[in-house]
């Protein structure tokens, strides 16, 4: 197989508290700075960058204080004049910006890892908005082979990096890692575990990559987005009339077919999933996706292949 | 004596309330509420009048737990006989409200019964929420729910410890009685969880009305779990936590833990064991809303209640 010859990567951030109320990733970059505190920069073999992302969603445990700052990182966002009455996310996005990018020029940080958590049954599931960048992809490749705890998935948006409006958009090979099931607001050890295990595996990789290590290529099943699907709501008051049916409740990525349930409504009748093409639910019952009248999103897995790959001298 | 004399006659439960949304953010009481506010065929029943009520509107349209300040511990004498003035927070503005509407706390004017439905994040399954181990109307009703709900079971809480005790928005009835099912995250409606909720209360309702009908229900005991102790997560001099619930005590209410089991883990991987003499029952294991009350888990004792027979009294 072909190898390609990459460009190390120098300068790696850990985020946190992008969601104020998503703890697991709150309290890994608070570890990270307490060891940094404790060992000094041999705390990991690379050096790492540590940010809280939102600190002040975080102080109040809340997802967000104005309006979700993982929705304005596209261009348009980043580049919009600030005023007396702009939402705090959208200057402290543009704050970001500045620490951490510029996004799309060559002095931004080769990569951002952005901690979240969700009240979906995922697992661990790796998030990236394009389908070919081979770093990304061979690090989620590493965790798939490494991490045998949960599943491990990966999920691919495929947009053009101007209308990508995540944090981890803002470098050149950003990716988040999502775990759950965890309600917002708390802390579980297991989840948390699962979390810095990623974390510590991402920098393992990055750490052996520049070191010169070949990583073979091979097949990454990943799983791109297709639609969101809403409640079934009241016409008039928009309140929900369903809720999602006990049967997908907590399946996420399984295969729905035509006629499966999708959700009960409260007189007791089932809705179910009349498309032909088989697809796979996601972000099921997701708590902050209500507002955004989001149930669930559907997806097409797809196989992705990607070269064997080393760094490159200089 | 014969057992006759062993009956005790109680005011018929004429008026009783179903209060959702007390909390924003707890949704299976919410969305109930307000199907039964639009239709209420579901929850009527004989002999008595039950109101739908969403406590704390402002909260449930923000999704948030409280605007203010939280509604379900604002129903002290000193809140409740706060003066009408400006700046008064909202929950206490709107306990004064719910006292008048179905209190006042403590008088015969009083609604009877109070179902006041709540979520939480810690794996509780159904539970009851009873403040007085002598209230032998709430103790029958929850031996008739319990036995109507099995092979499905239904834990009781029993919160009568004099500085833990809270003044909850359901203590201006005569008969208050919490009913709390998780786990849920907040935000978040789950159907099992949903329908859980729905059926205790369809049992509890059934109740009323066979009582306000005149049946007499004869001696019981309740297992009940009795509120001991709160514990708070271990924190740094800033406050902060510095552990978590450990992975062997997270997600096991109700279950004994005893001197020497593991308790926290702390971010850096250490153990912290629990200390206390007696085998203790944890529960509201990591619920969300406890971090800032600092609370990581309630301990309590097993108890058995034995209550009298009772029928209504006769005019």
């Amino acid at each position: 197989m072909a190898l390609l010859f990459l460009p190390g990567l120098a300068r790696v951030a850990v985020c946190g508290g992008t969601h104020g109320n998503e703890l697991s990733g709150v309290y890994v970059v608070q570890e990270m700075e307490r060891q940094r505190k404790e060992k000094g920069e041999c705390a990991w073999p690379i050096p790492v960058k540590t940010v809280l992302a939102n600190p002040r969603a975080v102080k109040e445990c809340r997802r967000y204080i104005d309006q979700d700052m993982n929705r304005c990182f596209n261009i348009a966002t980043l580049s919009s004049p600030i005023t007396d009455s702009s939402p705090y996310e959208v200057r402290r996005a543009q704050e970001l910006n500045k620490l951490l990018g510029p996004k799309g020029s060559t002095d931004a940080i080769d990569l951002i890892c952005d901690l979240h958590n969700t009240t979906a049954n995922m697992g661990l599931t790796l998030i990236h908005y394009t389908t070919s960048d081979w770093v990304t992809l061979h690090i989620c490749k590493y965790l798939q082979t490494k991490i045998t705890k949960v599943p491990v998935r990966v999920l691919v948006l495929d947009i053009p990096i101007s209308d990508a409006y995540s944090l981890e958009s803002v470098s050149k090979h950003g990716f988040s890692i999502e775990v759950g099931p965890q309600p917002h607001g708390v802390v579980r050890a297991d989840i948390y575990s699962i979390m810095k295990e990623a974390v510590d595996l991402t920098i393992d990789w990055i750490h052996k990559f520049n070191s010169g290590m070949v990583f073979e290529g091979g097949d990454v099943e990943a799983f791109e987005f297709i639609k969101s699907v809403d409640y079934p709501r009241d016409p008039e008051t928009r309140s929900l009339t369903a809720a999602i049916h006990p049967q997908l409740q907590d399946r996420d990525f399984c295969l729905l077919k035509r006629g499966d349930p999708l959700f009960l409504s409260f007189s007791g009748e089932t809705v179910k999933y009349e498309e032909e093409e088989p697809l796979h639910p996601y972000f099921i019952n997701e708590s902050a996706y209500y507002e955004k009248e989001i149930a669930f999103h559907l997806g097409k897995k797809m196989t992705l292949t990607i070269p064997s790959v080393q760094v490159q001298k200089d | 004596m014969s057992s006759r004399t062993n009956i005790s006659c109680l005011q018929e439960a004429a008026r009783v309330a179903i209060f959702g949304g007390t909390h924003g953010n707890e949704m299976s009481g919410i969305t109930l509420v307000n199907m039964w506010i639009q239709n209420s065929a579901e929850i009527e029943r004989n002999r008595l009048v039950v109101k739908p009520f969403i406590s704390n509107p402002r909260a449930v349209e923000k999704c948030s737990r409280y605007i203010d300040t939280d509604l379900n511990r604002a129903f002290t004498p000193e809140t409740l006989s706060a003066p009408d003035v400006e700046g008064l927070p909202y929950e206490v503005q709107r306990a004064k409200e719910i006292n008048q509407m179905f209190g006042p706390k403590g008088s015969s004017d009083a609604y009877d019964v109070i179902f006041d439905l709540h979520n939480t994040t810690s794996n509780m399954g159904s539970t009851l929420i009873l403040e007085s181990s002598t209230d032998l109307f709430n103790l029958q009703m929850v031996h008739y729910i319990k036995k109507a709900l099995a092979p499905h079971t239904c834990s009781v809480l029993l919160n009568e410890h004099p500085q833990l005790k809270y003044s909850t928005t359901r203590s201006v009835a005569k008969h208050p009685i919490g009913l709390e099912v998780g786990p849920q995250p907040q935000g978040v409606l789950r159907s099992n969880v949903f329908e859980s909720m729905r059926t205790i209360l369809k049992h509890a309702l059934d109740f009323i009305q066979l009582f306000n009908s005149g049946v007499e229900f004869p001696p019981c005991t309740v297992d009940v779990f009795r509120v001991q102790e709160r514990m708070d997560y271990p924190r740094d001099t800033n406050g902060n936590i510095t552990a978590m619930v450990h992975p062997h005590l997270q997600d096991c209410d109700w279950e004994p833990l005893n001197h020497g089991d593991p308790m926290f883990l702390t971010f850096d991987g250490r153990t912290v064991l629990y200390e206390g003499a007696n085998t203790v029952y944890p529960t509201f294991i990591n619920e969300a809303a406890y971090y800032e009350k600092q609370q990581a888990f309630m301990t309590t004792c097993r108890e058995i209640l034995a209550a009298n027979a009772i029928r209504k009294a006769c005019k």
